[in-house]
């Protein structure tokens, strides 16, 4: 029965709470801006009205420039399916599967910058290498940091790496966690193009990155590309969210709420984040993209160097 | 009373500071080296106290070392005066001062006998000898004090960890922790193996950058080519002996421990490869001061060779210290003096200084035939026996690597020598206004003397002195 | 105890990662004055019970490594032309990378090496190497003359790490005359940067390229 509604929740959750996270960023930076800001349900508002527009397609583009926002979306999906939302086993597990985790994100990336090289724009081709080349520097991170994880937990899935064990992990070795932690938060921002990395806001085709390639989709097909974009916020930030507030129990009552509360903070904190920083110059990203590299090697150094 | 070494020096230095005068304040200098010398006899009469754990106590190698200093700085002290006659220009309170805190600081080392004292000592020569390097205030000189500093500083930095190492080791061997060298050597042998193996490479390399050994030497050329000759004799013949005597004292607590081995191998295997280098930049080098700082890289390489090469060798490393640091002595004074004749210290403007400096020229030239190991001198006496202990332990590849890299020193220092002295000195050169004064050509004499008489015997008390330092080693027997 | 005196060797880390991927010589100097302030607090977390001696190297190491040294780097930079480290013999990038690898090394190092148990933490030895070996880093790769003098400052301070291992084996004596030394090094060399830049109207090493083979 818990079961059941586990699984349930976390589907519905991850179909429909991505946009609001999007809401409360804008809200957040609103607040601090001293505005009132767009409705918190703006987002969803945004995305009925693409969805029901119609399609224009370039005459340059093939079956890529369609696939692109479709394959995204569907990945991401996918990758959300393997994240322990709630601290509880995710519906689909299997040793190993935060490689499949890494490898969707992945997969996502290259179908946008497909798309966006299928239209022949300059400038769209110019947004693929830069995300390209920022995603090569963000994935070791990433790895880094799971391969710490599942260092600390022993087990080789997300299950095991976010699930309950994260709490008994913190008392174990905090500093690890604290740098884990620290360095998927920086992927958080940069694989979902938040400032200090890129500003979703932007509306200078030169400074972007990852909206310059989805400048030529329009409609139902921009209604995926954004909901895609929301769908992997969501599921990066549950990542951080559980290792933050790594609250384990079996019931139901509990542990949502606690992911709700949790997600709506990691999106608070994304709005301060934002609020407060100024965009990086693209010279210095990767600098700070190596440091992330950094956060989760040395955290997962520190493990090797206490268990050895 | 012994520790007078060290104060007199330190009270000499606070009187430089605050004499007045420019022109008489040099005169301190050869008072204090006096006094300096008198208390150091004084100290070595008495005897020693061997095995006992104080912090300050004067070793037997210690021993050896202090009298080396204390006659070296008596004689240069003499030719300071003379030296600083010349360049009365110049305001020389700094300099002064800093030769006399340099020299007590010197004594401090021979003195030390904890690890930690010992370092600080070691680091304080290094500040205090920086400021003479920049006596000449030329943008050269400055370039060569800040390498100097700097290398010298990480250097001791080294050595420090290579000290905690020592007394961590010491701690993991589950002893009690002390850093006094007595003590050390007491319980060596219970000590933790890898961190005494750490702490020793730790220590040769940081007090070898002090030592000039190669591939740490890359202060030396620049310091000795620009610090006036006079401080080039006290750092290549002071300063390097105090820093060998660290490292004979750190040899000494590693061989307690039964590392004699291990410690040996690196030792001659950094002796060779000193000699090597020393050997390669020499050839064709144009500088005379900068290859008497290659010469120093090669003599202290054979220091570390010999201290590695079991009892007969620490003797010949511990004698060609000796004989290395009087030659020095010899060899910059006079390559100052003709430094100075010529306003040049490059073969391309220097020839025929036999001509326009007769003695300050043959003094080079003697130092010369000296320092590469020809007899009638002393340094031929100590390489031989250094030669000598390395072929008669069978190791005909450390001993044929010496000859021929001695000789290929020999061949490469002597076409630049030769360059020097032989020839016209061209017409610029004979109008300058230096000349042979009794104070620049006296000390040098004194000390080319006392290496031909420990060339042709060396006198009872300083080979008791050495054979001393070889049994307080741990060798039994001694055989020079 | 040991988590606290843990976080903060892992602060001293990723300060090391700061300074070696800065290129601002000041915000250079308030990183190490900030390691300094770490340092001088590890004495007294690592032994229990504060006692005078390790009070006093605290506030000693505290004072000097925080406060002195770098209130006489902020004075010279404040007379000199200098902002920030330009042209470094290897890009920030490189040499972030290589103090990873140095700080791996450290770790490998320090597992392979007998360690007492009882004092402090298990990282005190890596991290102590770790620091070593990013002073060097800073040391050989940059070109200003006060950037070195902050490597120089930086391998001290992973000296220190690791003479907190031995505070109760090495003598008070030793230990101030440590600091001092610290202290009078530095102060040689800030007299010495300061002649570099009026003798050549800039403070870059690169300068000091006369004497050479």
């Amino acid at each position: 029965m818990i079961a059941m509604i586990d699984l349930i929740a976390h589907v519905l959750l991850l179909l429909l709470m991505p946009p609001l996270l999007l809401g409360v960023i804008v809200k957040t930076k609103a607040a601090f801006a001293g505005r009132v800001g767009a409705p918190l349900l703006q987002p969803y508002y945004d995305l009925i009205k693409l969805f029901q527009k119609g399609t224009v397609l370039s005459r340059t583009t093939t079956w890529v420039f369609l696939a692109g926002p479709t394959v995204t979306l569907f990945a991401v999906m996918v990758a959300g399916l393997l994240v322990p939302l709630s601290g509880r086993p995710a519906p689909l597990r299997f040793a190993g599967d935060f490689i499949l985790f890494a490898y969707l994100l992945a997969l996502g990336r290259f179908f946008t910058a497909l798309a966006a090289l299928d239209t022949g724009s300059s400038f769209e081709g110019m947004g693929a290498s830069r995300e390209v080349t920022f995603a090569c520097l963000a994935e070791p991170a990433l790895f880094l940091g799971l391969l710490a994880l599942a260092r600390l937990s022993g087990g080789l899935s997300l299950t095991a790496l976010l699930g309950g064990q994260v709490g008994g992990a913190w008392i174990a070795a905090a500093p690890t966690m604290v740098l884990v932690v620290g360095g998927l938060f920086i992927i958080l921002l940069v694989e979902n193009s938040r400032i200090p990395f890129d500003d979703p806001n932007t509306h200078l085709e030169l400074t972007m990155i990852h909206e310059v390639m989805v400048l030529d989709h329009g409609g139902p097909a921009l209604g995926a590309v954004l909901y895609g974009a929301a769908v992997k916020l969501f599921v990066l930030s549950a990542v951080v969210a559980r290792l933050m507030v790594p609250v384990a129990s079996e019931r139901p009552v509990i542990h949502w709420p606690v992911f709700v509360v949790s997600m709506l903070l990691v999106a608070v904190l994304i709005g301060v984040v934002e609020s407060v920083m100024a965009r990086l110059r693209l010279l210095h990203v990767p600098n700070l993209l190596l440091g992330a590299c950094l956060l989760t090697g040395l955290g997962f150094i520190l493990l090797l160097g206490s268990s050895s | 009373m012994g520790l007078a070494t060290i104060f007199i020096p330190l009270l000499g230095a606070a009187l430089a500071f605050l004499l007045r005068s420019n022109a008489r304040r040099p005169l301190v200098l050869p008072f204090i080296g006096v006094a300096h010398l008198a208390a150091t006899l004084y100290a070595i009469s008495e005897p020693s106290r061997a095995g006992s754990a104080a912090w300050v106590a004067l070793d037997p190698p210690g021993r050896v070392v202090l009298l080396l200093v204390s006659v070296l700085f008596a004689v240069c002290s003499f030719y300071a005066v003379g030296y600083l006659r010349l360049r009365s220009d110049r305001p020389n309170r700094v300099f002064c001062g800093c030769l006399l805190a340099f020299l007590g600081m010197m004594s401090f080392i021979t003195w030390a006998g904890h690890l930690g004292l010992m370092w600080v000592a070691i680091e304080t020569t290094t500040l205090s000898s920086a400021p003479l390097l920049y006596f000449n205030r030329t943008g050269r000189s400055l370039e060569a004090t800040w390498k100097y500093l700097l290398v010298g500083s990480v250097g001791i930095a080294l050595a420090l960890l290579g000290s905690l190492f020592l007394g961590y080791s010491s701690l993991a061997g589950g002893q009690e922790s002390s850093l006094v060298f007595e003590d050390l050597v007491r319980h060596a042998p219970g000590f933790s193996k890898p961190w005494l193996h750490a702490a020793f490479i730790l220590l040769l390399v940081g007090y070898g950058t002090k030592m000039g050994i190669a591939p740490m030497h890359s202060w030396k050329p620049d310091a000795y080519g620009e610090a006036p000759g006079l401080v080039g004799a006290m750092l290549a013949g002071g300063m390097t002996s105090c820093a060998f005597l660290a490292i004979i004292r750190v040899f000494h607590i590693v061989a307690a421990a039964g590392e004699a081995e291990f410690a040996s191998r690196i030792l001659v295997a950094m002796g060779i490869f000193s000699m090597g280098v020393a050997g390669v930049f020499m050839v064709r080098q144009r500088d005379f001061k900068r290859m008497l700082a290659y010469s120093s890289v090669e003599h202290m390489g054979i220091l570390v060779l010999g201290l590695g090469l079991g009892s007969a060798g620490a003797f010949g490393a511990i004698l060609h210290m000796v004989n290395n640091g009087l030659v020095k002595g010899v060899m910059f004074m006079s390559a100052g003096n003709i430094h100075r004749a010529y306003e040049s210290k490059s073969t391309g403007d220097v020839a025929g200084a036999l001509h326009r400096l007769p003695i300050s020229g043959g003094l080079f030239l003697a130092g010369f035939i000296a320092v590469t190991g020809s007899p009638p001198f002393a340094p031929f006496i100590s390489e031989f026996t250094i030669l000598n202990a390395a072929f008669s332990q069978h190791r005909y590849a450390v001993g044929g690597f010496m000859l021929v890299l001695l000789l290929v020193v020999f061949m490469g220092m002597g076409v630049t020598v030769l360059a020097v002295v032989q020839g016209t000195p061209s017409a610029k050169a004979r109008k300058t206004a230096f000349h042979d004064r009794p104070l620049t050509i006296v000390p040098p004499i004194a000390l080319m003397t006392a290496v031909v008489i420990l060339g042709l015997y060396i006198p009872g008390p300083l080979q008791a002195m050495i054979s001393e330092a070889v049994r307080y080693l741990g060798y039994t027997e001694v055989r020079p | 105890m040991s988590s606290a005196v843990d976080a903060m060797l892992v602060m001293v880390l990723l300060l090391n990662f700061f300074v070696l991927g800065s290129s601002r010589i000041r915000s250079i100097i308030y990183t190490v004055a900030g390691q300094g302030v770490l340092l001088g607090l590890l004495p007294v977390m690592v032994h229990e019970g504060i006692g005078l001696r390790q009070a006093v190297v605290s506030v000693g190491a505290i004072g000097l490594k925080a406060v002195i040294i770098p209130r006489m780097l902020m004075r010279a930079m404040t007379d000199l032309p200098i902002r920030r480290e330009i042209q470094p013999l290897i890009g920030f990038r490189t040499s972030l990378l290589l103090g990873a690898v140095a700080t791996a090394a450290s770790m490998g190092l320090a597992a392979r090496l007998p360690t007492l148990g009882s004092a402090g933490s298990q990282l005190l030895v890596p991290a102590s190497l770790a620091t070593i070996l990013t002073g060097f880093i800073i040391l050989t790769t940059r070109i200003k003359a006060i950037t070195q003098v902050l490597g120089y400052l930086i391998l001290e301070n992973g000296v220190f790490i690791f003479g907190v291992l031995l505070l109760e084996a090495m003598p008070f004596l030793v230990e101030v005359g440590v600091l001092l030394d610290l202290f009078v090094a530095i102060f040689v060399m800030g007299i010495i940067i300061n002649h570099i830049s009026r003798e050549f109207s800039s403070v870059s090493t690169e300068r000091l390229s006369t004497l050479k083979e």
